[in-house]
């Protein structure tokens, strides 16, 4: 029999509580400073007790912003969400509808089609920024949401994704829609995305993530403050030049910058898993 | 999905043709600058003023990012067409603005062709000249100047047994970082902006060239020098100050600030632009000075300091608009030169007034005495007339320039590297980038 | 790829595949070879005056010692935060996979890491180590450490390997509990009744069953290090200092918008994509071995 009690049980539950201790610890002070004022903050060695000033320093984060970056967070959340639910939706429906093309249809150029989608692997934003930087700016997109958006909806990994998924559903299922007379978006429609869901859910939840913590690109496109994303706020407050950093509210902004996905990821876990393990197939 | 970006573009194609349709409509004047915060609205201030002090022209000031957003953002905007009339750029970008003739129009032309009756000789020598040419053409308008000044914690002096006055001296500071550390203050002095301090503020106040050709004013050719026996000796002595923690070097730009703020540092070297900051956070009595020199190095008159130079910020004016719009950008020019305006700006944020009689009005209003710490940026920099060395500095590249600069000393610092190799391998390095600006700007 | 028992339809697939591929020539294809032909012109940053000259971006680049050096960092900080990231899921995954009782709080407890934005993670990680202000720096320089990543570059690498490491954890151990999921228990019971302890059982089945997914997730983990970290970099050390911790990824992004230098920017991201290109065709090389169609 394999050993379940013992020393080695121990051991392991104190690897594992030491495990979690760890990456805690990071978050813990994150949340002790953003209940304190930036005096206390300042006062080293910081206390570990949280403080009483919870409150203020999350409303003035939300709804005031600091003297040094006046943009209230609030308005970034939202431009957060945006962000993440527009990629997130986009890649799927793009992806769902690439995927039914190439595997439901034969057509000139299929496999051509296939690898343009594949090579976009190999050509992560940041070995083109500049370029991408320029088309978009051409195309007067800086500052906007489908300038967020839209040159980060391409994905190769969903698309690959759903066409593995396509290619186990049963041919005579086709058969079936079409002996039924029912044509092909109606196929896609009644079928193949409801079939879908699992990996629809699963793919969104590694989607929505991916789209909340962008860094790179809303850092180069947005420089309005109004679109601003959550994680380019907090860049910004950093950025105090000659002045001193809002430790309390920064920390503040970093917490709310981490709800919202770690709540998805937490609430939805069982599809995140599932989805991060088969988008890596 | 309509961008906030076309609205602009779209807001700034409009005046052209309302500007012919009706005389009653303003010509909108697009403003982009890098104020944040407070400094914002500052700008904003600015803007409202003039807006409501004629009907002819309306200022649009938009907030585009830090610095580098903002150059970058201009640049970008000018490529596809859609540039601002006015874009601030800070002084480690003026050659880059300078070389792009044709993308940029220098100011002189712009105020001079307004015919508004403009005199340049109404701005601080010290201000303007660090965007004049040689023959005397002002090609930027100041906005945001400032220059390093000394602070020190009076209560950590006062527990160490120090005189209430700032140190002159590099061995006064030294000497008295000793003391502070006798009385258990960990760290002596440590600075902002390490390359703007302690290299290209040491050459000014030291009366000692940075590059050859008058510090690059005189034109693209130009070599760095900064590895000269003064340079590498100075560096030798700071070094050594770092082993001992007499000085302790935190970090580039502001970060090393709550090393002072927070009583770790007794003494600080920091821009002017960060006294309101400091006097908020510090939780002690601040007391300022010039920054030290060292006696035995200077070529200053009188074997004092020579003066120092400038930093922050200068509004330029992109190329490409109508000759109506030109007219706007002078008359915005104008009022923000104004007296009165100049010197409320000057006492609400701490810039130096760029011109002579804002200062003096400043003066006049009794603001210095109450507020010391104000003055000293202006009296340093205007401690004698410039020479070549003091003037200021006009380099390609300068931003790279700066960070290898700061890149090599952080070398010396962590003791991996002697003065004089780091010295001279910046040297040899920035004169690549400069040989590379001049090829690329032939 | 065979097609299923499939609809014919003369347009309706090109409908479908339309909006994809339109994504993908205008900000993938078309920009990606704009790096190309930029690599091999000058331009000074308002576009005035530009002028072609062929392969000097590169041979600057390669004669750069910044650049070499930037190589090495980021080969040294890739290798790292993989040595350590898989290392330590690894550790975390046997455990929980030996537990029965609150198996599903230590998972729940352990992946979130994941959600955690690099540049946020970063901003985290630099507070704690804050030379002046940090807890864990004052509790390091209380027991005689002096802390200052600001001066000392060495310090600055191992907190931005521990910043990246401790974002990349539950990720690795998502898989690794994965991996080891899905080995028989029959086969590990078996082993024990053979009387293999342990250890034994872990170096003799488990780790060798194991080693696909840890292959995987080696190439997996580089590719984020190299790519993903860029908020990490910038918002911490900002490459510095003294160029410590500057990967080639935020060397490409300070060259670019930083320093304008648009030649010398495109030319390196055109040897970035090599290096994507390889580990990507190393990556499927194995996805292939692995899934049967």
């Amino acid at each position: 029999m394999i050993e379940k009690k013992g020393v080695g049980m121990w051991l392991t539950h104190l690897v594992l509580i030491l495990g979690i201790a760890t990456v805690a610890f990071p978050i813990y002070v994150t949340f002790v400073a953003s209940s304190l004022t930036l005096s206390e903050v300042l006062d080293a060695p910081m206390t570990l007790v949280p403080g009483s000033h919870l409150i203020e320093n999350y409303s003035t984060a939300l709804f005031s912003g600091t003297q040094m970056n006046a943009t209230p967070v609030a308005g970034m959340l939202f431009n957060s969400l945006v962000m993440a639910l527009v990629i997130a939706v986009g890649k799927i429906a793009i992806s769902l509808l690439s995927a039914f093309a190439v595997v439901y249809f034969r057509f000139p150029f299929r496999m051509v089609f296939f690898w343009m989608i594949f090579i976009t692997l190999m050509l992560p934003v940041e070995v083109r920024i500049l370029p991408t930087f320029k088309v978009v700016s051409d195309l007067g997109m800086l500052n906007s949401y489908a300038g967020l958006t839209v040159p980060l909806i391409a994905s190769a990994t969903a698309t690959f994704l759903f066409r593995q998924f396509f290619m186990t559903i049963p041919d005579e299922l086709v058969e079936a829609t079409k002996i039924d007379g029912a044509g092909p978006m109606r196929f896609f429609r009644d079928v193949l995305i409801p079939l879908s869901r699992t990996n629809i859910a699963a793919l969104f939840v590694i989607l929505f993530i991916y789209g909340w913590n962008q860094y790179l690109w809303p850092l180069l496109i947005t420089t309005d403050n109004a679109m601003d994303t959550i994680v380019i706020g907090i860049k910004r407050m950093l950025a105090a030049g000659d002045d001193q950093i809002e430790w309390p509210v920064v920390m503040a902004t970093s917490m709310l910058a981490m709800i919202p996905p770690v709540f998805v990821v937490v609430a939805m876990q069982r599809w995140f898993v599932k989805g991060l393990v088969d988008s890596e197939k | 999905m309509l961008s906030r970006r076309s609205l602009l573009a779209a807001a700034a194609a409009v005046p052209l043709l309302a500007g012919q349709a009706s005389a009653q409509q303003p010509v909108e004047i697009q403003f982009w600058h890098a104020m944040g915060g407070a400094l914002n609205e500052w700008v904003d201030s600015l803007a409202k003023g003039f807006n409501d002090s004629q009907k002819a022209y309306k200022v649009m000031a938009v907030n585009k990012g830090n610095y580098t957003e903002v150059m970058t953002g201009g640049i970008a905007a000018y490529r596809a067409g859609k540039a601002p009339h006015i874009m601030q750029v800070f002084e480690v970008g003026t050659a880059t603005m300078m070389a792009a003739k044709g993308a940029v129009k220098p100011v002189y032309e712009v105020m001079e062709q307004a015919g508004i009756g403009w005199d340049p000789k109404v701005y601080l020598p010290a201000v303007a000249g660090y965007y004049t040419t040689t023959d005397g053409k002002m090609l930027s308008m100041p906005l945001n100047s400032s220059s390093p000044i000394f602070y020190y914690n009076k209560d950590a002096f006062k527990k160490a047994g120090l005189p209430d006055a700032a140190p002159k001296t590099w061995p006064e500071v030294r000497a008295a970082a000793k003391k502070l550390q006798a009385a258990g203050i960990p760290c002596g002095i440590s600075t902002a902006w390490p390359s703007w301090v302690l290299i290209e503020n040491f050459g000014a106040m030291h009366n000692l060239p940075m590059g050859t050709m008058e510090n690059g004013f005189a034109g693209l050719g130009t070599q760095f020098v900064f590895n000269s026996p003064a340079h590498v000796t100075h560096l030798e002595r700071i070094a050594e100050m770092q082993k001992a923690k007499e000085f302790d070097y935190g970090g580039r730009r502001g970060d090393s600030q709550v090393k002072f703020t927070n009583g770790e540092c007794g003494m600080y070297l920091q821009s002017s632009a960060g006294l309101s900051s400091i006097l908020r956070t510090a939780k002690f009595d601040v007391g300022f000075g010039m920054m030290p020199y060292w006696p035995d190095l200077t070529k200053g008159p009188n074997g004092g300091p020579q003066n120092s130079i400038l930093g922050g910020a200068t509004l330029w004016v992109l190329g490409g608009k109508s000759a109506n719009e030109y007219k706007g950008v002078a008359e915005f020019f104008a009022y923000i030169s104004k007296p009165e305006v100049q010197a409320a700006s000057h006492q609400r944020t701490g810039y130096l007034p760029i011109t002579m009689a804002a200062y003096e009005l400043t003066k006049k209003q009794g603001f210095y005495e109450k507020n010391p710490g104000f003055e000293i940026a202006n009296k340093q920099m205007t401690l004698n007339a410039p020479t070549a060395n003091s003037k200021g500095i006009r380099f390609g590249n300068l931003l790279q320039a700066r960070d290898i600069i700061e890149e090599e000393m952080e070398s010396v610092f962590a003791g991996k590297k002697q003065a004089k190799a780091a010295l001279d391998s910046a040297v040899q390095r920035g004169n690549a980038l400069l040989r590379q600006f001049e090829r690329d700007n032939k | 790829m065979r097609v299923r028992v499939g609809y014919s339809n003369k347009l309706l697939p090109y409908i479908l595949v339309a909006p994809q591929i339109v994504v993908t020539v205008i900000f993938f294809l078309w920009p990606a070879s704009q790096a190309l032909y930029q690599s091999v012109q000058r331009q000074d940053p308002f576009g005035l005056r530009t002028r072609f000259v062929g392969l000097e971006n590169f041979q600057t680049i390669f004669e750069d010692p910044g650049y070499l050096h930037s190589l090495q960092v980021t080969a040294v900080f890739s290798l790292s935060v993989a040595a350590l990231a898989l290392g330590l899921a690894l550790l975390l995954a046997v455990s929980a996979d030996r537990v029965i009782r609150g198996a599903t709080a230590y998972k729940t407890l352990l992946i979130w890491p994941y959600a955690v934005a690099p540049a946020v993670a970063g901003v985290l990680w630099m507070f704690l180590f804050n030379p002046t202000i940090g807890s864990v720096a004052f509790a390091l320089k209380a027991m005689g450490h002096d802390w200052n990543h600001l001066l000392d570059g060495g310090q600055a690498m191992v907190l931005v390997v521990l910043a990246a490491t401790w974002k990349q954890i539950s990720y690795n151990f998502i898989f690794f509990l994965a991996g080891l999921q899905a080995i028989p228990k029959s086969l590990i019971e078996a082993a024990a009744i053979d009387g293999a302890g342990r250890n034994r059982r872990f170096w003799t089945i488990i780790l060798p069953l194991l080693s696909p997914t840890a292959f995987f997730l080696l190439v997996v983990n580089i590719v984020y290090a190299f790519f993903d970290t860029f908020g990490i970099i910038h918002s911490v050390t900002s490459g510095g200092p003294a160029r410590a911790t500057e990967i080639l990824v935020y060397k490409v992004y300070y060259d670019a918008f930083e320093a304008l230098d648009l030649g010398g920017s495109a030319a390196q991201s055109v040897i970035l994509m090599v290096i994507v290109i390889t580990l990507t065709v190393v990556q499927f090389r194995w996805i292939e071995r692995r899934v049967h169609y």
